[in-house]
């Protein structure tokens, strides 16, 4: 017998005034994989996450996370079904402190009452303690996250997600505008935090090249164009066709107006 | 933001406490006439005035600067609570109307052969009292609801709640409407059983402002502080990450707007009784993009800014309209635009604008003299070593 899978997408599609961001998607993830989702730009990478998060809905098909539809369900809905989202420019609360940041992000109830008048347990502290730990913002707890660094906004919202503690990752772009070595961290981040969870990590290049490991699926125009290891991915003649031939042939589309 | 309330605040909140309830009324009732520490009944009142409007002010800048949610319609909570305030005082005047009736006096002027079945329970002033709570909650509660449900954001929020004030302010000036149309609701005589124009009344009814304004300052700044609070401040700067984060942001804004209504309404039932009067240019268009130029002028996301706005503003026009009565528009604008212009977190943040920028000039100054460069900028092009940062700029400028 199989494994269920956590997430399922089939034939799903999504047009923006006529152009075609995910064209017949059908995509398959078990529960505690980590895939890397490749493609260039416009291949539909952020389309298809915010299809999962509710962001916008698809025009067709069918997306069902642990066998529950979540295409009619708004943002929030999805994310209390376990699906936490990582977007690809930091999106943090610049204003607050990065204490208050991970505090916002904990897994707990987002009801208003509680809001106004639970307190913070010790125990929930300790936890956004433990958290800022691992994202290595233990000493900045009391700085405004407007104030950090590139790199450090994009783990303080990698802390926000681990807060959660989601089922489901799902991290755009984590390593944007990262040096080498912050990159090579976030991997091993992403890494320590596989198993624990389902993580769908997207990326623009492969910046993680072998660090990762995971099974990759290549996005191209709206639709999977192949999935395998990495070694399989790289020796496939559409991806080098997509990857290096790109160049060509938007010049031959330019050429032919 | 702090997650608890300050030394120096609570000693704020305390000296602004033995201020409005306890000088400035002993100021009115205890000190001569002929002192000139006396304050004259006039000006109890017009201080009592100024008050509503920084509570009304309060509730503007809880939607406003708390939250990112610019209404423009903040007026019609206000008019709301004065309307169901004054329908309890315009009971009361009995048959000491001009027609001598127990109708009230636009009643028998336009007709009515009976007191409007929605009128009756406000013989009570209890009634009274939750009708100025409930009336404008409940008005909040489902424009709040439609609007936020529908995703309407910025401007077009605010649009809308100018679209709801306006379109009340007409219904309200016909005179079928039961509320009195243009003229409203005046002449009051009588609340719990004292005569509303007397001055110990009248000091009262100031004291009772004071007290509210000191339970909003309090409410707010606890409600501030709590996850709430944060979650509010959050849904400002990114409300896209606060649905991401799990949260219903639209039953957040909801909550603030019904708060921040029924804070607007408590205002308008203590300023009725205190200018004697509520028609429907209170709920004017006008009269809530006022309210926000004070919140601006004072200082926006902070609770004091409000307070200070309001109090500036009008205490600036009481002035300005009897010296220059026809510059004072011109005065209010000309102010607005230089304190959105330069300086962005207005009255209330001015002093910390100044000391940053005195600051900054000294720094400048210090560095230059220290290179023996001030007086002439020219030396820096013969200086040999490297310009500092600062000075690279005005090099290149030639």
């Amino acid at each position: 017998m199989n494994k269920p899978f956590i997430l399922t997408a089939e034939g799903v599609t999504k047009s923006f005034d006529g152009f075609k961001a995910i064209n017949d998607l059908n995509f398959y993830l078990d529960e505690g994989e980590l895939r890397t989702i490749i493609g260039p730009n416009g291949a539909g990478k952020s389309t298809f996450l915010d299809l999962i998060t509710g962001r916008t809905r698809p025009d067709e098909g069918q997306i069902e996370f642990k066998d529950t539809p979540v295409t009619k369900k708004s943002e929030y809905q999805i994310y209390r079904m376990g699906i936490g989202r990582k977007f690809q420019t930091p999106s943090v609360y610049s204003d607050h402190t990065v204490y208050e940041n991970i505090l916002l992000g904990l897994k707990g109830s987002r009801g208003v009452w509680s809001a106004i008048f639970g307190k913070v347990t010790p125990a929930q502290n300790e936890r956004i303690f433990q958290v800022l730990e691992t994202i290595n913002l233990k000493d900045k707890a009391q700085v405004r996250a407007g104030a950090l660094a590139h790199g450090q906004k994009q783990w303080l919202e990698i802390g926000m997600l681990i807060a959660q503690d989601p089922e489901l990752m799902l991290v755009d772009e984590p390593a944007a505008g990262m040096t080498d070595e912050e990159t090579a961290r976030t991997g091993e981040l992403l890494l320590s935090l596989a198993g624990k969870h389902t993580i769908i990590v997207s990326e623009h290049e492969m910046v993680f090249g072998r660090q990762l490991a995971s099974k990759v699926t290549v996005l191209h125009q709206g639709s999977v164009l192949c999935e395998g290891s990495l070694d399989e991915i790289q020796n496939d003649e559409r991806v080098i066709e997509v990857y290096l031939g790109r160049k060509k042939k938007h010049e031959a589309i330019h050429a032919e107006h | 933001m702090q997650n608890s309330f300050r030394k120096a605040e609570l000693w704020g909140i305390g000296i602004g406490a033995i201020l409005i309830l306890g000088i400035l009324p002993a100021l009115n009732a205890f000190v001569p006439e002929t002192s000139v520490f006396h304050l004259s009944d006039f000006t109890i009142n017009l201080y009592g005035k100024y008050i509503c409007y920084a509570v009304l002010a309060m509730s503007v800048d809880l939607l406003w600067g708390y939250t990112g949610l610019l209404s423009l319609g903040q007026c019609l909570f206000f008019a709301l609570g004065g309307y169901a305030f004054g329908m309890h005082l315009m009971l009361l005047i009995g048959k000491l109307g001009q027609y001598h009736s127990d109708l009230p006096d636009f009643m028998v002027f336009l007709g009515y052969p009976a007191l409007p079945l929605h009128w009756v329970p406000f013989r009570s002033f209890w009634f009274a009292v939750a009708a100025v709570v409930l009336v404008p909650g409940l008005v909040a509660l489902v424009f709040g609801f439609l609007a936020f449900r529908s995703r309407i954001r910025g401007v077009y929020f605010s649009i809308l709640t100018q679209a709801l004030t306006y379109g009340a302010c007409l219904m309200f000036f016909r005179n079928d409407f039961t509320f009195g149309g243009n003229n409203g609701l005046t002449d009051f005589k009588f609340i719990l059983g004292y005569d509303i124009r007397s001055a110990a009344t009248q000091r009262c009814l100031f004291i009772a402002t004071g007290i509210l304004l000191i339970l909003t300052y309090v409410f707010c700044r606890w409600l501030t502080m709590t996850r709430f609070g944060k979650i509010q401040r959050a849904v400002r700067d990114s409300e896209n990450r606060v649905l991401f984060s799990g949260y219903a942001a639209a039953n957040f804004k909801l909550f603030v707007f019904v708060v921040s209504a029924i804070i607007a309404s408590l205002a308008g039932a203590l300023y009725v009784p205190q200018v004697g009067i509520i028609n429907p240019s209170e709920m004017a268009p006008d009269k809530s993009l006022e309210a926000v130029v004070w919140v601006a002028v004072g200082g926006r996301g902070t609770l004091i800014g409000p307070i200070v706005g309001a109090i500036v503003v009008n205490a600036l026009k009481s002035w300005a309209t009897r010296a220059f009565p026809d510059l004072w528009l011109i005065i209010l604008g000309a102010m607005f635009a230089i304190i959105v212009l330069f300086m962005p977190k207005g009255l209330v943040g001015l002093p910390k604008q100044l000391i940053s920028l005195f600051k900054r000039g000294f720094a400048y100054m210090r560095k230059r003299s220290a290179r023996g460069e001030i007086g002439s900028e020219l030396s820096l092009k013969e200086s040999s070593t490297p310009p500092p940062p600062g000075a690279i700029r005005t090099g290149r400028v030639e």
